[in-house]
């Protein structure tokens, strides 16, 4: 039973990427629409990224360059375990420059590196219907996007404002692409919604247990809802990076001690490392602590 | 001072190196044989292959051992390989009433053509623990004779002369099967499609909703037919060939559930059916899996849909345990991103409600003086 395990490159076959492929192409073709894909079993779990490695392994060749990250960070460990997969089965370049990379996979972040053409940003998604928390029946959701039917949603936001004063929900924050589509984002906090509008990058979302896929191509536009009296707004930090000194980037608290005391940092880990080589420094940064002898 | 988190790479290492130690276990002990397994933990190994969707006992006892007998885990790592495996071709459908029946029992019938065949069964066994199992005292060789090769009618078949009992049903034409590890899920979807989704769901999703059914959320009378379980042939058409060739004997049980059926706009009074079939020897699972079947078909014969088990989109979505488990497992990722996001936006709010109280206060207070 040795020789029982042999896979191909990038672990899935080829008639599976092909048909991957094509329901990439469609997306692309329609963006903002949710694919049904014959999703595969994959050797990690529904859940963990298993959309998103099905699309990476699609379009990946031996020349690309591949970056994972989760939560913005490259070394958490789903990002290791999906980067170790890639490295395994596909024995690929990786790497964890933004601008380096061909390729990224991201669960729950863009990279505050700004795109450039050519790259593509394939993004792991749960649940792809932005609608499905207001309807779960798949059958009324679809035939809801197919009559442009989004009144629901915006009701929702409205009860939003009426009820709490402003729009409450903070990631997964729904867009119109290309004005016909309203589109989940994916569990990315609205902070990163912006990157998204005419992107250069190609933008690929894929839901693995759910089965779909959906893509917005380069330079699609991208809004997120809202109202004209209560415009879209991101998060904003009141203080910089603590390591980096990073202003306008997305934190995350971490907790210091068990009295309250908390820092925040860069949730790209990326972006924090090259800006402190360049020499950004922020006001926890160790060598504004103990300075250099 | 916070130092950004470096060494997932180690930690999982480690992490899956320390894994494989408990999952060896004491080095003393001897180590379990895949064989042994596939001999001892029978039924295990019929679940995984079932619900895992190969039938390949030397590859299930495996994922067996590799999981340490979680068996919700063995049947995941069947299903990743089993995806990768190429596609020669469908086979014919199996034939059960040419079955080389194990055991066989109706509920419907105290006798019928071929007779009823308890076979190797828990049911009358009395449930005490025998200590005798731990001293591997030796076990008498069963009675057994030579099969003899009859077909043994299906009792739907049998029930079937008398007009009583909806027939097979067929599908058009020029129907093809479906595949669901080949096409996306849609609803509303085609009973095979159903059929195989439920052949493939978690034996204790559908004994919950099938327990469900009797206890009055979608009730629908049911009887066993029959229950039948035993080794059938696969064949298969090649196009080169004017006869199908045989690729040979898996070991399936099927049950067919028979419900009393009162009648509707759509369908006159008689008996309607569920189905059930699974690889190995699982009759619990064929039992649940064609009471959700007949509960399922409520929209098919007319009937109210108002309970759990008879709605589509909700038992078929989520049936699936390697669908389940990896996305309630997956709340154990980080999720600090969001997290982030939602207690900035709950302090904001939490200012905005401590000032508004504030100022009701005072006011309160103004008015008071």
């Amino acid at each position: 039973m040795s020789d029982i395990a042999t896979y191909n490159f990038a672990y899935l076959d080829e008639q599976t990427k092909r048909m991957i492929r094509r329901a990439i192409l469609k997306g692309i073709a329609i963006p903002g629409y949710q694919v049904p894909f014959a999703s595969r079993e994959m050797p990690m779990p529904y859940g963990w990224g298993t959309g998103g490695v099905q699309v990476t392994a699609a379009i990946i060749g031996p020349e690309d360059v591949l970056k994972v990250i989760d939560q913005g960070a490259d070394d958490t460990t789903n990002a290791v375990s999906i980067r170790a997969f890639f490295q395994k089965v596909a024995d690929v370049a990786v790497t964890t420059e933004t601008a380096k990379a061909t390729i990224i996979q991201t669960r729950h972040r863009i990279p505050e590196y700004p795109l450039t053409e050519g790259q593509t940003l394939v993004y792991q998604v749960p649940i792809p219907e932005p609608l499905r928390f207001l309807e779960p029946r798949e059958t009324e959701t679809r035939k809801m996007h197919a009559l442009e039917e989004y009144g629901l949603m915006h009701v929702k936001l409205y009860e939003d404002i009426a009820r709490h004063g402003r729009i409450a929900t903070t990631y997964a924050y729904p867009v119109k692409v290309e004005g016909r589509y309203v589109m989940d984002p994916s569990p990315t906090p609205k902070f990163d919604n912006p990157k998204m509008h005419m992107s250069p990058a190609l933008q690929l979302f894929g839901a693995g247990r759910e089965k779909r896929i959906y893509a917005v191509p380069p330079f699609t536009r991208v809004v997120s809802l809202d109202f004209e009296d209560h415009p879209f707004e991101i998060q904003t930090f009141d203080q910089p990076c603590a390591l980096c000194g990073a202003a306008q980037v997305y934190l995350d608290e971490v907790i210091l001690d068990d009295k309250g005391g908390h820092m925040f940092v860069c949730s790209d880990t990326d972006h924090c490392e090259t800006r402190q080589a360049c020499g950004h420094r922020g006001h926890l940064s160790p060598d504004i602590l103990e300075p250099a002898q | 001072m916070y130092v950004a988190v470096k060494g997932g790479e180690a930690a999982i290492a480690n992490a899956h190196r320390l894994l494989a130690d408990r999952r060896r276990g004491d080095r003393s002990v001897p180590s379990l044989r895949i064989e042994q397994i596939v001999e001892q933990l029978a039924l295990g190994v019929d679940r995984v292959m079932s619900e895992g969707s190969l039938y390949d006992r030397e590859l299930a006892a495996l994922a067996i051992m590799q999981s340490r007998g979680d068996l919700i885990e063995a049947i995941f790592l069947v299903r990743a390989y089993r995806t990768t495996l190429p596609r020669f071709g469908y086979t014919r459908p199996i034939d059960t009433a040419a079955m080389q029946v194990e055991r066989r029992v109706s509920a419907t019938y105290k006798d019928l053509p071929g007779g009823q065949l308890l076979g190797a069964t828990f049911d009358y066994t009395h449930r005490l623990l025998d200590p005798e199992l731990a001293t591997d005292a030796e076990v008498a060789t069963p009675e057994q004779r030579e099969g003899d090769g009859q077909r043994m009618a299906r009792v739907s078949e049998i029930l079937a002369h008398e007009g009583l009992i909806e027939a097979d049903g067929e599908l058009p034409e020029d129907h093809l099967t479906g595949d669901i590890t080949r096409e996306p899920l849609e609803f509303p979807m085609e009973r095979d499609i159903r059929l195989q989704a439920l052949s493939r769901g978690d034996e204790g999703f559908l004994l919950a909703l099938g327990y469900s059914t009797q206890r009055g959320y979608g009730r629908s009378h049911p009887f066993v037919g029959e229950v039948r379980i035993g080794e059938v042939e696969l064949e298969l058409d090649v196009p080169e060939l004017p006869f199908p060739i045989s690729l040979g004997r898996i070991r399936v049980t099927e049950c067919q559930m028979v419900n009393q059926f009162k009648g509707s706009a759509k369908a006159p009074p008689q008996f309607t059916r569920g189905y059930g079939l699974v690889f190995g020897q699982s009759e619990r699972k064929a039992m649940a899996m064609s009471l959700c079947d007949r509960a399922l078909r409520a929209g098919e014969l007319g009937e109210d849909i108002t309970a759990p088990a008879q709605d589509e989109e909700f038992v078929i979505s989520h049936s699936d345990n390697v669908q389940a488990t990896g996305f309630v497992e997956h709340l154990k990722l980080p999720h600090y991103v969001d997290f982030q996001a939602e207690l900035d936006l709950v302090r904001r709010m939490r200012g905005e409600h401590e000032k508004r109280q504030a100022t009701d206060q005072t006011e309160t207070r103004e008015a008071a003086e």
